[in-house]
């Protein structure tokens, strides 16, 4: 089992009265809110946690993309990874992605890419999101209709610009190229980084990442049993397809919490689970369904569902509430899983087990939750929880979508930061 | 009045309906936002003088192949080909919000193809002073009342009809917001402004008064730029969708400009 240490950069200091008197956290989230000074001790705290998320033995560490965004303060996941590239020297480092669609033109990310997996000797693992509707369609303005053609697209020129050694010219229905040739070319190159799709429920994502042998990834943040379902129905879709039940074919986040007794885990975490679940996943409903983003072999199927389960009358389906804000209903919900080390371990375990992930992605740092929790929740699960996890799967299956950096000797070691190294 | 008579025609491989009603001289009806699910009273009144040529533009109702649309150009071309295959190189074009907005973009294509044109309330310019509001960031109840009048029009229009399949109607209701937002993301703007002084024939420019998408000023602005004798006419108690809130107020102005 791989455990990966995800961060999504939350604006830490976002009002009270937030989800009362402000419309939405995306899209048009006012700029009054937003604090470049607060700001600059958000990026540091945070970078400083992935950094020690990474010295603390964590597999890998986890940035991603969003835009006018007041929950997460990446639109360039790049710029942050090619720092963490710097500072760690072992974790695998998973950048959750790039939306490909919004790169013009799109061999931008084969080079930033590129590039992290130079500095890093090869500890890349690429992720190519299609994006959500607030960051591609409202807050970038692209076409909700072409979206999905724009990604394949970028994608195919992407992965042909980090494969083709020879310079070509690229003649897309929305890219032309004359000349693509990237410089620098990836460390990872047999035949390229290990890529990750981060993807909603829909049945075509599933069967694109089968057919490219791609690792899915189911990024919710309302926990594992709302993610039951998704994940059944891609296993029973890989199944289908006749491709095996290696479960590093699959990827979950958690949002978690580690104490050293459930009393103190509840007082610990109760803020900051409140404040995302609040005020962080506040998002004008305006701007979920931009038309066209949602494919209609999608739509189909979410209609025929309901259909037939009108028909049938089978209110068997695990419902799981996905408006709860409460600490104890989050809790119940599964959003968030809380505990001692050992309750923690056994808990994803089974979770591990049910969704059949190798992949495990950990929210550690969710909502306001300060550097020093943040510190205190990584140190607990990095020395009692994930020894506990990290020989799940092992025995019997090959983890085929991790990095293969340069061996340790060959990688460069950063200078130390002081006067005399200087000179 | 005749029976309502289909037949099709193929644009880039896909076939297009086209309902036809009525006898007299044809005119061309390029309907709004929804497109045509369903006959509309307003070409009911139409056809009380004329043969009302409805023909479905790509990925609105009776009508597919919006996808293989990129540019605005792949759009103009594609309505030629559907106008040609409707009978309708010549005839008056009426046309309602983004129908407006095609034969807007034909007659500045071939000014000479175009006898006579009704506008109502189309699309195709955004002014940063006085913005339109955005048909796709709206939550499902809110559509109707954005665009009409009276929301329940809207609703009326679109509603399944009982034999209509239960899962394939919604999704082409969700299709034609698609084709819509295909031609008009982000915010409307097809540069028509660019194209328009080559308009020449008589162009009567209808807005509803209590349009809440597209605001009356913009009538203006499309009368200014085309080069033929233009006239301007508010609509009363009608929103953006003028021809689902006053067919018979709209039908009547429509008509007396053709006579």
């Amino acid at each position: 089992m791989k455990q990966l240490w995800f961060h999504l950069m939350p604006y830490t200091d976002l009002p009270e009265d937030f989800r009362d008197n402000h419309p939405s956290v995306w899209v048009d989230v006012h700029s009054s809110l937003f604090d470049p000074r607060k700001a600059h001790g958000m990026y540091n705290d945070f970078m400083d946690e992935l950094e020690y998320a990474a010295d603390c033995g964590f597999d890998g560490i986890c940035v991603n993309e969003h835009h006018s965004n007041g929950y997460g303060l990446m639109p360039s996941p790049n710029l942050i990874a090619s720092s963490l590239a710097r500072r760690t020297s072992d974790a695998a480092l998973c950048v959750m992605g790039n939306s490909l669609a919004l790169y013009n033109p799109p061999t931008r990310v084969a080079e930033e890419f590129a590039m992290i997996d130079c500095i890093s000797g090869g500890r890349l693992i690429a992720g190519f999101p299609v994006g959500t509707p607030m960051d591609t369609c409202y807050a970038y303005g692209q076409n909700p209709s072409m979206l999905r053609e724009r990604y394949l697209e970028a994608h195919d020129l992407v992965m042909k610009a980090w494969k083709e050694p020879e310079t070509f010219s690229f003649n897309g229905r929305y890219n032309q190229q004359r000349y693509v040739n990237i410089w620098p070319r990836p460390v990872q190159n047999d035949p390229h980084p290990p890529v990750w799709i981060p993807g909603g429920g829909s049945v075509e994502t599933w069967q694109w990442c089968a057919e490219m042998d791609y690792v899915y990834c189911y990024l919710s943040y309302y926990g594992y049993k709302a993610g039951m379902a998704t994940m059944k129905g891609f296993w029973e879709e890989m199944d289908r397809l006749g491709k095996d039940k290696n479960p590093y074919r699959a990827g979950f986040l958690q949002f978690v919490g580690v104490a050293e007794t459930e009393e103190e885990a509840y007082k610990l975490y109760k803020e900051p689970a409140e404040y995302f679940y609040g005020r962080c996943l506040h998002v004008d409903p305006r701007y979920a369904t931009p038309p066209g983003y949602t494919t209609e072999a999608t739509m189909r199927a979410g209609i025929q569902g309901q259909v037939s389960r009108v028909a049938s009358d089978n209110k068997t389906a695990l419902a799981v509430d996905k408006k709860a804000r409460e600490f104890d209903a989050i809790l119940d919900n599964g959003y968030v899983i809380i505990g001692t080390p050992d309750q923690v371990a056994d808990k994803l375990k089974e979770v591990a087990r049910e969704l059949h992930v190798g992949q495990l992605m950990l929210l550690l740092q969710y909502g306001n939750m300060s550097r020093d929790v943040a510190m205190y929740n990584t140190k607990l699960y990095a020395d009692h929880v994930l020894p506990q996890l990290k020989d799940m799967w092992d025995d019997e299956w090959e983890n085929r979508w991790w990095p293969k950096p340069m061996a340790q000797g060959q990688r460069s070691i950063p200078l130390p930061r002081t006067l005399e190294a200087a000179e | 009045m005749s029976e309502l008579e289909t037949s099709k025609v193929g644009v880039n491989g896909h076939e297009c309906r086209v309902w036809r009603k009525g006898t007299g001289p044809s005119i061309g009806y390029l309907a709004g936002l929804a497109g045509l699910p369903k006959w509309p009273l307003f070409a009911d009144a139409l056809a009380k003088e004329h043969q009302v040529i409805a023909p479905s533009v790509p990925g609105f109702p009776g009508a597919e192949g919006h996808r293989e649309l990129d540019t605005t150009l792949d759009w103009i071309v594609a309505m030629r080909e559907l106008l040609n295959g409707a009978d309708l190189e010549g005839p008056p074009l009426v046309g309602v919000s983004i129908g407006a907005t095609l034969a807007a973009e034909v007659a500045a294509m071939w000014p000479h193809k175009v006898e006579k044109l009704v506008l109502v309330a189309p699309f195709g310019i955004y002014d940063e002073a006085e913005p339109t509001e955005s048909p796709w960031a709206q939550q499902g109840q809110e559509f109707a009342g954005l665009f009409c009048n009276n929301a329940d029009a809207y609703s009326d229009f679109i509603r399944r009809p009982n034999d209509a399949d239960p899962v394939e109607w919604p999704i082409e209701m969700a299709r034609a917001r698609e084709a819509s937002a295909r031609l008009l993301w982000p915010m409307g703007d097809t540069r028509i402004a660019r194209r328009l002084h080559r308009i020449i024939c008589p162009t009567l420019i209808i807005w509803g008064a209590d349009d809440r998408v597209i605001p009356r000023s913009y009538a203006k602005k499309f009368a200014e730029a085309i080069s033929g004798p233009t006239e301007l006419v508010e609509i009363a108690n009608a929103g953006h969708l003028v021809d689902l809130d006053q067919p018979e107020a709209l039908a009547e102005e429509v008509l007396r400009f053709l006579r």
